[in-house]
């Protein structure tokens, strides 16, 4: 499957992310990159611009601006170009889905197919090709299995900000080694440490945020809330929030609650939970009788 | 007509335990009240009473739950109207002065017995589970209020108490007789004064 990767306003990122993948090498055997900006491809970005044929796929990463010049061309005029030839677009991480970081303070800028959660028209005619896979940076197992399942020729259900449910139904809550403590309502947590709630007082957003990050851990290792660092809630369109380190709150209570769950219902049932205070979670657990 | 279920008849059996013993705690004091008066006053088999509490204990926890319950309800109606955070204030202060002239035996359950005799309370009710209908409404209220922009964000247990504790100090004094003029008198200047002190800057 040919794969080419274009580069708008961006960090690379999402790039270097990809390099991570530890099975990058016996992966790439089934593909072949027209071009990546740092991956051996057959073209040069200067042929890209001049123009080739025999993109299936077109992935793009960064937040896209109406007036970017990459090299010569307009950045619009390569992705309408090879968004036509290329059977599925895909944008990679959240600048490219949402604007994410690039799109801040700035008019004008955006993903290539939201604003935030609000469609854009500019490449309307794309619109039912593309695929989007936020993340800052996106999960190097989440573009590799995207990629594979496409080349198998398999329908990806998505959901309405077209994201591959396979890896963002979950919220990063999902496998969270700190469930004990968000169940009692328990945010005794200090940085790098690892007990401890982060929802209540240090601002994680792993309960209303899409993404797989507790499922497929990162370097097949850890994840940001594993490891003691709120979630940043970077798979979602109004990335990045402001204040990421601590829990905005109205008179005490969580002003976002976990996803789909009922205010009323929500405090009823914290006011419950905390009323048993279970005195193992107050101190480190390996001092626990 | 409609036949009775036999839940139903039983839920009614409950209700009339619960209000004949907060009649009975206001008149004679927790302490001084036992099963059998209970039972009594209701024209109710002792033996019927346990089958729907076991202990004295059991039947103050139900009383409070229900006293929460009734207390939500009311208030729940004012959160989810479309009033500001001022008029809210006001609705729930006459709700709480209401439910004090027209059923005192609750709120002086709640002042006299619940607040003053944690221990019968400790296993069951622990933290504010057994009044927590009404404290989550008031919790929605003080976070609306926040989200609009009316009230001022601040620590909950702030707001709660000077909210809480000035009613309940108010329906306390007017139980005493202390009161020159009658609660529903007060409603307005107190609404105001709680409003002061709660609203953004």
């Amino acid at each position: 499957m040919r794969l080419l990767w274009l580069s708008a306003l961006t960090c690379n990122g999402n790039a270097h992310s990809l390099l991570n993948y530890p099975n990058l090498r016996n992966w790439q055997k089934d593909f072949e990159w027209l071009y990546h900006p740092l991956l051996p491809s057959r073209y040069t970005f200067k042929e890209i611009e001049e123009g080739i044929e025999g993109c299936e796929v077109l992935i793009v990463e960064g937040t896209f601006s109406e007036e970017l010049v990459k090299y010569r061309q307009p950045f619009k005029a390569l992705v309408e170009r090879y968004g036509a030839q290329a059977r599925h677009i895909v944008t990679v991480g959240t600048c490219a889905a949402f604007g994410g970081i690039f799109a801040q303070g700035e008019e004008g800028r955006s993903g290539l197919f939201f604003r935030g959660e609000e469609p854009t028209e500019t490449f309307e005619a794309l619109r039912s090709k593309s695929i989007n896979l936020p993340g800052c940076p996106i999960q190097p197992e989440v573009l590799v299995g995207t990629l594979a399942l496409l080349k198998a020729g398999e329908t990806l259900p998505l959901d309405r900000l077209r994201r591959p449910k396979y890896y963002y139904a979950y919220t990063v809550h999902n496998g969270c080694t700190r469930n004990e403590y968000f169940e009692y309502k328990i945010d005794e947590h200090r940085f790098g440490s690892l007990e401890g709630c982060m929802f209540y007082e240090h601002g994680c957003q792993g309960t209303f945020t899409h993404g797989s990050c507790n499922k497929i851990l990162w370097n097949g290792l850890n994840s940001k809330t594993r490891n003691g660092q709120p979630c940043m809630g970077c798979t979602e369109p109004d990335f990045p929030r402001m204040g990421l380190w601590t829990t905005q709150k109205h008179m005490g209570i969580p002003a976002r609650l976990p996803v789909g769950v009922p205010r009323r219902a929500y405090l009823s049932l914290a006011g419950i939970a905390k009323a048993f205070r279970i005195e193992r979670f107050y101190k480190p657990l390996m001092e626990e009788e | 007509m409609k036949k009775k279920q036999p839940g139903e008849k039983k839920e009614r059996r409950r209700l009339e335990i619960i209000t004949g013993a907060l009649k009975l705690f206001a008149r004679k004091g927790f302490y001084a009240t036992t099963i059998p008066d209970i039972a009594r006053s209701i024209g109710m088999s002792v033996g019927n009473l346990y089958n729907y509490f076991s202990s004295k204990e059991l039947l103050a926890q139900a009383i409070i739950r229900h006293i929460s319950a009734q207390l939500g309800a009311k208030i729940r109606v004012v959160n989810e109207s479309d009033l500001s955070s001022r008029e809210k204030i006001e609705k729930i202060v006459t709700i709480y002065f209401e439910t004090a002239q027209k059923e005192p035996e609750m709120i002086d359950f709640f002042l006299r017995i619940y607040l003053s005799n944690r221990e019968v309370f400790r296993e069951g009710c622990e933290g504010m589970i057994c009044v927590n209908e009404f404290v989550t409404e008031i919790m929605i209220f003080f976070d609306d209020g926040v989200a609009r922009g009316e009230l001022r964000n601040q620590d909950f247990f702030s707001a709660f108490g000077l909210f809480m504790g000035y009613l309940g100090g108010m329906v306390f004094l007017a139980g005493e007789a202390i009161l020159p003029k009658p609660l529903e008198a007060y409603v307005d200047e107190i609404s105001t004064n709680i409003y002061r002190a709660l609203k953004a800057e």
